[in-house]
C-alpha cells in the first residue's frame, strides 16, 4: 500500500496557508489542491492524510473533497482533457468536440484510456464562451477555437508531454486597433 | 458619454496599452493614484465621503443582482476593532460569463486598487479574493499581481505611511457553480461544503466566521478607481441613466465576432449583435437572446428593437441584465435541446440542501430529456411549468430560482417548438 505523506518543505507551506485565515480549517482546499498536484487524485487516503495534517476530522474532508467537482476522488488519466459542453459552447460545437475526442481515443466521457495516458469528461461552463469549443487539459490550461486539426496536434503534443501554450485572448476592439504604446 | 457615439467609446476599464498588466505600466499611466489622493487627505476623503462618492457615482454591482455598491458598503456595521472582510467574487461561473478573467490577464491592477480603496472605506482587515478553481492560469496572474502590489507598499501593514493596513489573500474554488452565491462562497472560504446560509443575518451583520462582510464583484471592485479618477459626474453621465458606467459585454454563441467588449451600459442590443459582434453566423436571423447568463430569461429574436442592456430596460422587455454575458443563437437552434442543457447544468449544479432545488431541479432535467428523445406529451408542458411554480422563492438561496427562469420563459417564448416536439395526446377525464 502507498504511504502518503507530506514533506518537511510541503508542511512548512501548509503552515504559511494555515496562517492567511483566523483558523486552519479553511486550509483544507489548497491542502486538498496540493496532494492533488502531489497524488493526481485525492482518493480517500490522500484525504485522510489531509484530516491528520490539519488536525480536522476525516469526514469533514472527505465531504470538502466530495463537493468540488475539481477534486478527482478516483484516479484519472495522467491528461484528463475536460471538454466544455455548457450551452455556448453546445451552441458552437462543443459535444461535436467531446464526440471526435471520443473516437479519436476510443473512450467515452468519463473513461479513462487503457494506458491511462487520457480522460475525458463532459464539463460545465469554463468561462470560455466566446472562444468556443474549448477544454480545459488537467484542471489547467486552456485551449481554445478547437477544430479537429488542433486537437490532433494537441493530443499528439501531449503524447510527447509537451501542454499547449496559454493563449492571451484581449478584448476584441484593443486586437483589431493598434495598440497605444506606453 | 451619450449613447449615439458608442462608436467613438475608447475602454477605460481594459485600456488599450501594452502591459497594462505590469504594475510599472499602471503606475506609469497614473495608476493607484486615486487610492493616493484618498489616503493623503484621509481628513477630506473620509471613508464616509469615500462610500457616498461610489454611492452617488451610482455604480451597480456586475455580479448579476445590480445592486448599488456604495449602498451596499453602508450596510456595515460602525468597526468595533475586530477583523473585517471583504470577500471579492470572482467565481464567475454562471454559464455564458467570461469578462472578470479579462480583469485577471489585462488590467489587475484596478481591481486591486479598487478593493484597497473599498476596505479603506469600510474599515476591512482582510480582502479575500475567491476565484473559481478551472481558472488556474489566472490565478497564477493574479498571485504576481498582488505580490507586486505588497512589494510597492500598496497593500499590507501602514499603506503608504498613511496609517491604514489591509491584506490580500487569493483563495482558489474547486468547480461549484454554487460558490458564486454570496452566503456560498463564504461557507467555502472557511473551507466547507458551498451551501448557502440562511438570510437574515446578512453578511454585513454575520459574515465570514462571524464578522461583518461585504461581498463585491470583481468588475465592480475594478470600476472603484475609474470614479475617483474621473469623477462621480463622469461615472454617473456614462452610459445608461439609472444603471451608469463602463461594463464589460461578453458575447458568444452564434455571432461573427464573439469575445469580451467593453462599452458603457446600455447599449442597444441589436447594436451589440449586428455591428459589435459583426452580426449572425451565415447572415442567419436571430431566434433568441440570452442576455446575461444561462439564468437569465430568454428574448425572442423578433423582440428585440430597441431593448437596451442595463436593468431597467431589460426589465421591461422580461428579462435581466445578469452579468452582460450575451448568446445569440440562431434560427437553426434547437431550444428544446438548449433547454435540456441548461436544466442539465442546474440540476449538476444543485448543491441538494433544499428539497424543492435538489429534486425540482431532477424532475426539470428529466421532463426534458424525455421531450428531447419524442416521448413527451402536451401535459409534460404544464408540468414543467407547474415544477417552475413550485421551486420560485422557495429554497434558501436563488439557484432554484435560476433554474426554473430559463424553463418557464423558454417554453413560454417558444411554446410552438415545444408543441410540435411532443406526441399530440389527448386524455380522458378519469
Amino acid at each position: 500500500m502507498q504511504n502518503f505523506e507530506f514533506t518537511k518543505e510541503e508542511l512548512a507551506k501548509i503552515d504559511a496557508i494555515i496562517a492567511r485565515y483566523p483558523n486552519p480549517q479553511p486550509a483544507v482546499m489548497p491542502v486538498l489542491w496540493m496532494a492533488q498536484e502531489k497524488y493526481g487524485h485525492v482518493e480517500p487516503d490522500v484525504q485522510k492524510l489531509v484530516a491528520r495534517t490539519l488536525n480536522l476530522p476525516e469526514a469533514h474532508v472527505h465531504g470538502v473533497a466530495t463537493f468540488y467537482t475539481q477534486y478527482y476522488k478516483e484516479r484519472k488519466g495522467k491528461y484528463v482533457l475536460d471538454v466544455c459542453t455548457s450551452f455556448s459552447c453546445q451552441a458552437c460545437g462543443g459535444y461535436e468536440t467531446l464526440h471526435y475526442l471520443e473516437d479519436k481515443l476510443g473512450i467515452k466521457a468519463g473513461e479513462t484510456t487503457p494506458d491511462g495516458m487520457f480522460s475525458i469528461q463532459s464539463v460545465e461552463c469554463l468561462g470560455a464562451c466566446g472562444y468556443a469549443p474549448m477544454m480545459q487539459i488537467t484542471n489547467d490550461v486552456y485551449v481554445n477555437h478547437l477544430t479537429p486539426e488542433k486537437l490532433d496536434k494537441v493530443i499528439d503534443d501531449l503524447k510527447k508531454d509537451q501542454l499547449p501554450e496559454f493563449e492571451s485572448i484581449p478584448l476584441v476592439q484593443n486586437r483589431t486597433t493598434a495598440m497605444e504604446n506606453e | 458619454m451619450s449613447l449615439t457615439d458608442w462608436k467613438a467609446y475608447k475602454p477605460v476599464l481594459i485600456p488599450n496599452i501594452k502591459d497594462y498588466h505590469k504594475i510599472d505600466v499602471y503606475e506609469k499611466h497614473g495608476g493607484y493614484g486615486a487610492l493616493k489622493k484618498i489616503l493623503a487627505d484621509q481628513d477630506t476623503l473620509t471613508p464616509q465621503h469615500v462610500t457616498e462618492t461610489v454611492k452617488n457615482a451610482g455604480l451597480r454591482g456586475r455580479g448579476g443582482a445590480g445592486f448599488n455598491t456604495g449602498l451596499k458598503w453602508s450596510f456595515m456595521p460602525k468597526p468595533d476593532g475586530g477583523p473585517r472582510y471583504i470577500a471579492a467574487n470572482g467565481d464567475e461561473s454562471e454559464p455564458g460569463t467570461f469578462k472578470d478573467r479579462v480583469i485577471f490577464e489585462f488590467n489587475p491592477h484596478t481591481f486591486i486598487e479598487g478593493s484597497i480603496i473599498a476596505a479603506y472605506a469600510m474599515s476591512i482587515t482582510t480582502v479575500y479574493v475567491y476565484i473559481r478553481g478551472e481558472y488556474r492560469s489566472w490565478i497564477r496572474m493574479m498571485e504576481k499581481a498582488v505580490s507586486d502590489a505588497y512589494e510597492r507598499g500598496y497593500l499590507g501593514q501602514n499603506i503608504l505611511k498613511s496609517g491604514f493596513s489591509v491584506d490580500m489573500v487569493l483563495h482558489s474554488g474547486a468547480g461549484a457553480y454554487i460558490c458564486g452565491e454570496e452566503s456560498s462562497l463564504m461557507e467555502s472560504l472557511e473551507g466547507k461544503r458551498g451551501y448557502p446560509r440562511v438570510k437574515p443575518p446578512f453578511p454585513a451583520q454575520k459574515g465570514l466566521w462571524g464578522r461583518p462582510t461585504t461581498i463585491n464583484n470583481i468588475e465592480s471592485l475594478a470600476n472603484v478607481p475609474l470614479i475617483f479618477n474621473n469623477g462621480a459626474d463622469w461615472y454617473k453621465g456614462t452610459g445608461a441613466a439609472t444603471h451608469p458606467g463602463p461594463l464589460l459585454y461578453g458575447i458568444s454563441g452564434h455571432v461573427n465576432r464573439p469575445g469580451v467588449y467593453e462599452y458603457p451600459t446600455g447599449m442597444l442590443v441589436t447594436d451589440l449583435i449586428n455591428e459589435v459582434a459583426m452580426g449572425v453566423r451565415g447572415g442567419k436571423r436571430v431566434k433568441a437572446l440570452i442576455p446575461g447568463g444561462s439564468s437569465t430569461p430568454p428574448l425572442r429574436g423578433d423582440a428585440l428593437d430597441g431593448v437596451r442592456m442595463d436593468s431597467d430596460s431589460l426589465r421591461q422587455a422580461g428579462s435581466m441584465l445578469g452579468t452582460a454575458g450575451m448568446c445569440i443563437l440562431d434560427e437553426d437552434t434547437d431550444m428544446v435541446d438548449y433547454l435540456w442543457r441548461v436544466s442539465h447544468f442546474y440540476h449538476h449544479e444543485s448543491c441538494g440542501q433544499c428539497t424543492p432545488c435538489r429534486e425540482g431541479t431532477g424532475w426539470l432535467e428529466k421532463t426534458l430529456l424525455k421531450i428531447k428523445a419524442g416521448d413527451g406529451t402536451m401535459r409534460d408542458l404544464d408540468l414543467l411549468l407547474d415544477l417552475c411554480t413550485q421551486m420560485e422563492g422557495r429554497t434558501i438561496c436563488a439557484l432554484a430560482d435560476a433554474a426554473a427562469w430559463p424553463v418557464r420563459y423558454t417554453i413560454t417564448r417558444f411554446r410552438d417548438e415545444f408543441e410540435a416536439r411532443v406526441k399530440n395526446t389527448v386524455y380522458a377525464l378519469s
